[in-house]
């Protein structure tokens, strides 16, 4: 695939840990994009919830991240790295309910534990692999078809 | 039925994109779990919450709400305002709880079908 090929797009994204001032504002970006190239409703409104998921995560749990947007003739693949606390018991963390926001978190009506079952929902392919104390790093696959 | 209908109806005051209230509503969704919305929301609701923080303009804009309206007369933050005003996104205050908020536009939704 050239660099030149419209049907690619590569954007990359900074999400400054605990900043819920601007949490969503990369979400909200990266669905302008995907509405510009003119994928079709479906795929833009998927991809917007998984990345948001995502977004909230990193502000809520991590240090500092990164979402990786690139766009293929088939698929809408986001990336989320992160440098943070990690999740120990990732299985667990799947678990729809199950969360270890603090207070303030859950106050604002995030850390309901919804998070990563959302995303497992609406990807087509969802890979997740997190180390402890390290970080934790998210690959979601939706497809254009 | 468009926002200004459910506004008049049922005596919303509109705190901001005053001029977005001839935004389509095709149903509405009440809760104040952000995640739990992003899931089962859909495109042309009108949001139901008491959340008045800015975040919930970023989760409207997102699913295409058509509006948030905050129950019990709670006001929206100075910020989420600010926010709301940049996204163009309708924000209305009812005096109501939100489950007899929730069941009026249900049926005033419902008596137009």
């Amino acid at each position: 695939m050239l660099e030149s090929d419209n049907n690619l797009h590569k954007r990359s994204f900074d999400i400054e840990g605990g900043n819920f001032t601007n949490a969503g504002t990369v979400s909200t970006r990266i669905k302008s994009i995907l509405k510009e190239i003119g994928l079709p409703d479906t795929v833009v409104r998927r991809s917007a919830i998984v990345c948001y998921e995502a977004e909230i995560n990193i502000v809520s749990y991590a240090k500092k991240g990164v979402i990786n947007l690139t766009v293929t003739p088939e698929t809408v693949e986001i990336e989320a790295i992160d440098e943070g606390q990690g999740i120990p018991n990732i299985e667990l963390a799947m678990q729809p309910g199950y969360s270890t926001a603090n207070q303030q978190i859950r106050e604002m009506g995030f850390g309901a534990g919804m998070g990563l079952h959302n995303i497992n929902t609406y990807a087509d392919i969802f890979d997740i692999t997190s180390e402890v104390n390290k970080g934790t790093h998210l690959k979601m696959i939706i497809k254009k078809h | 039925m468009d926002i200004a209908a459910i506004v008049n109806q049922l005596n919303l005051k509109v705190r901001s994109g005053k001029d977005r209230l001839n935004n389509n509503v095709t149903g509405g969704y009440t809760g104040d779990l952000l995640s739990d919305v992003m899931a089962n929301s859909s495109a042309g609701d009108v949001w139901i919450t008491r959340q008045i923080h800015q975040n919930i303009v970023a989760v409207a804009s997102l699913k295409e709400h058509a509006a948030i309206i905050l129950v019990s007369s709670c006001e929206p933050a100075k910020e989420t305002l600010e926010r709301a005003q940049q996204e163009n996104m309708p924000i209305m205050v009812s005096d109501l709880p939100a489950f007899e908020l929730t069941g009026k536009i249900f049926n005033l939704l419902a008596a137009e079908k």
